[in-house]
């Protein structure tokens, strides 16, 4: 019978002496990596395989808590939510974004640094600070519009029924996020070389024109990336819900948003295990998200 | 795969398996609290001794408890925490006990919390520590608390048997008599809105703890509790008979739509447009801390009845102090819940104006007359007493109220902002409690 004949495998010691190189520049970065960026994740999808109750201890149940969160009703209400939240949302506040960023780059603004720094400003309001504020502004009976409604002797729809309070959320963030999304576009838009406004002048092209033609193609990169922030921002939607909670207990639902819905899981129930797996959920639904809209957005760049 | 990748499937593989080990290894170590009995001369004998006691509590009154009893064991370091209030306070309890790390070695647990850290094996049953002699010193109300599944899981602190706060001011103004009973109390919610609509009765956004308080006034038992079987119902007749006034109150548009404990809400019992409010005993102070605009103007009178003529009360809040099982000065520990629940301590915390369980201080004339500044020289002690020795027996929390009720605002609260009636939001209530329950091991029905 005939042995194939095998061919010898490579000196070894000439690779592993190369690689023990490269290890000792990247080993303090791949420790801290490991540490404060891989293990929190780990830590998260080996907590999701257990299921700890207060009869009973804590056993392994493989992927019964994925399972039982792929059919969570309440879960979902709270996808849906945020997905609704971040269709309607994103696009006012990126809008309103660029079109202060453009009416700022063009220079034709009287006051321009006043205008940059107080439209930015609400962005170094703390988010819970801002949230309280809100909250104050926002209550029917005590708050602002309360006091409007007793100037006025009118009766405006209170912000913070069920109906209405995605919207008012949805005001906060936006009154919140402008400044620092214009900033974003502003300064992508500083660095586009004047010339090119120059020459575009002298073909005859309108500043619409010039908007449409240089400075939105100019800033896409820019658009893109605060797209994928404003997206990974309405997934993450936290602070505003958890504080107006207690002025609208029963608009706002433990489950309101996926990451309230496992900030209550652990902290009311102690549902530890399971609120992990909902967390692991919502990051790879976010994570597909983010990506897909990144795909997209740089196809043809 | 790229190399980095692999690298970094390998990190995070061993990161688990680390993970993995140091979840392991709790539990262990429980068997210590088990059938010993620990004597008097023990915990005596542990006081001289000294050591360091670590203490959790937001009880302000604590604070000078613990100075007393420095200056009597001067070999006691007590470090009294104020770890969050309520559910904050639990929740960094459990992580720790979780943890198995930096678990105090006291406790101040709440009576409706309490059920479920013994369940838990948090606590340590003082039986061994001869507790059960205490209960005789202890109004039967907060006894019947700290007991939980035939076992002593703390000496109660205080208690909150409730009485009807109301503004007298705007009771006078508008010629109504404070209600005797909750009918009447729904007819005065009526007259009063009706001459000022900008007043109302009362604030309720859908309050677990008020709810299940007036329930058991009613003489409902919607929770049974067996060991780990549970039947919860809401349909029994003490709860029907809430809901029936609370549905009208709620219909009617007769509830201020504020949260308790929020600024409108002070605001509100300062300037009038909250007429009353139903709680414990242990509410006076708060009110001269947050609303004193309203001084002098309130007053306290007993609870509303359900069935004219009838003497029936039930609590609302308390605590208890509890000696955590995975603590470490176990004796000293119960030396100091003595000293703070039982001894010299009650009256200094009296003094401090808290309200407490014990039933000395209850019968104690100087106690009872004392005069309350804020309800304009009233001595409302006489009618927190006389609410303490009424408290209806027999109630008992779940042994995961913590849970239950952190849902209740998703279930029952939809009946104060939409269509739902109050009876099918309780119903919600249950099953989602029942669900909960029977994932945590429990046999639900």
């Amino acid at each position: 019978m005939a042995v194939p004949q095998v061919a010898a495998p490579p000196p070894a010691t000439r690779r592993v002496r190369r690689s023990h190189q490269g290890w000792k520049f990247v080993g303090p970065f791949m420790i801290v990596f490991a540490l404060v960026f891989l293990a929190p994740i780990a830590y998260s999808i080996y907590l999701s395989l257990y299921r700890n109750r207060l009869i009973g201890g804590n056993a392994f149940v493989g992927l019964d808590n994925y399972t039982q969160a792929l059919q969570d009703s309440q879960f979902w209400s709270g996808v849906g939510r945020v997905g609704l939240f971040l269709v309607v949302q994103v696009p006012i506040m990126l809008f309103l974004a660029l079109l202060v960023a453009l009416a700022l780059d063009s220079g034709r603004l009287y006051g321009k640094s006043f205008f940059r720094v107080s439209i930015f400003l609400p962005y170094a309001v703390p988010a819970v600070v801002a949230a309280l504020m809100w909250g104050f502004i926002y209550g029917s009976q005590f708050g602002l519009v309360g006091s409007i409604n007793d100037a006025l002797g009118i009766s405006l729809p209170d912000p913070l029924k069920p109906s209405l309070i995605l919207a008012s959320i949805g005001n906060i963030t936006t009154w919140q996020f402008v400044g620092y999304n214009m900033l974003i576009f502003f300064s992508a838009l500083q660095v586009v070389p004047k010339s090119l406004y120059e020459s575009a002048a002298i073909d005859g092209a309108g500043q619409l024109r010039i908007i449409r033609s240089i400075k939105l193609p100019a800033i896409r990169g820019a658009l893109v990336i605060a797209t994928i922030f404003s997206i990974i921002g309405s997934f993450q939607l936290f602070n505003e819900p958890a504080i107006l909670r207690n002025l609208a207990p029963n608009a706002i639902t433990t489950y309101f948003t996926p990451n309230f819905y496992a900030y209550s899981l652990t902290f009311s129930g102690q549902q530890i295990n399971y609120s992990a797996a909902v967390a692991v959920i919502m990051a790879v639904i976010t994570m597909i998200v983010a990506y897909v809209v990144q795909l997209r957005g740089t196809k043809d760049l | 795969m790229s190399r980095f990748l692999k690298v970094a499937a390998v990190a995070s593989a061993a990161v688990l398996a680390l993970a993995a080990c140091g979840g392991g290894d709790d539990d262990s170590s429980t068997g210590s609290s088990g059938g010993a009995t620990v004597s008097e001369a023990d915990v005596t004998a542990a006081l001289e001794k000294g050591g360091t006691l670590t203490v959790w509590a937001w009880e302000p009154t604590l604070k000078d408890v613990v100075t007393k009893f420095q200056e009597k064991y001067p070999n006691v370091k007590v470090d009294l925490v104020n770890a969050g209030t309520g559910d904050k306070q639990y929740t960094a309890l459990q992580n720790a006990i979780a943890a198995g790390k930096g678990v105090p070695d006291v406790g101040q647990i709440e009576y409706y919390a309490l059920p479920q850290f013994a369940i838990g094996k948090a606590l340590t049953d003082l039986k061994s520590y001869g507790a059960e002699a205490l209960k005789a010193d202890f109004n039967p109300g907060p006894w019947n608390s700290v007991n939980s599944g035939g076992g002593v899981y703390g000496l109660p602190m205080d208690s909150g048997p409730m009485a009807l706060y109301y503004n007298k001011e705007v009771f006078d103004k508008y010629k109504i008599e404070v209600p005797k009973t909750w009918t009447e109390y729904l007819e005065a919610a009526r007259k009063l809105h009706a001459a000022d609509p900008k007043a109302y009765i009362t604030n309720d956004t859908g309050d677990a703890g008020l709810t299940t308080s007036l329930i058991w006034q009613a003489g409902g038992k919607p929770y049974t509790v067996d060991g780990t079987n549970v039947t919860i119902n809401f349909n029994d007749p003490g709860s029907q008979e809430f809901v029936k006034v609370w549905q009208a109150l709620i219909s009617e548009k007769l509830l201020a739509p504020v949260s308790s404990w929020s600024d409108g809400w002070f605001q509100g019992i300062g300037n009038g447009s909250i007429a009353t409010v139903a709680t414990g005993a242990w509410m006076p102070a708060n009110f001269v801390t947050s609303a004193p605009a309203g001084s002098g103007k309130w007053r306290a009178a007993e609870l509303p009845q359900w069935t004219a003529g009838a003497n029936a009360s039930a609590e609302n809040g308390g605590s208890a102090l509890s000696i955590m099982d995975k603590g470490a000065n176990k004796e000293l520990a119960y030396g100091f819940l003595k000293f703070a629940n039982d001894g010299d301590g009650v009256q200094v915390r009296v003094d401090g104006g808290a309200f407490p369980a014990t039933s000395k201080t209850l019968a104690d004339p100087a106690w009872l007359a004392d005069e309350f500044e804020y309800f304009a020289g009233q001595k409302a002690n006489e009618i927190f007493a006389k609410s303490a020795q009424q408290v209806v027996t027999g109630w008992s929390y779940l042994p995961f109220q913590v849970y239950s009720n952190s849902v209740f605002n998703d279930t029952a609260g939809k009946a104060y902002v939409s269509n739902t009636t109050l009876a099918d939001g309780l119903k919600a209530w249950q099953d989602q409690s029942a669900k909960y329950g029977n994932e945590q091991g429990f046999t639900v029905k």
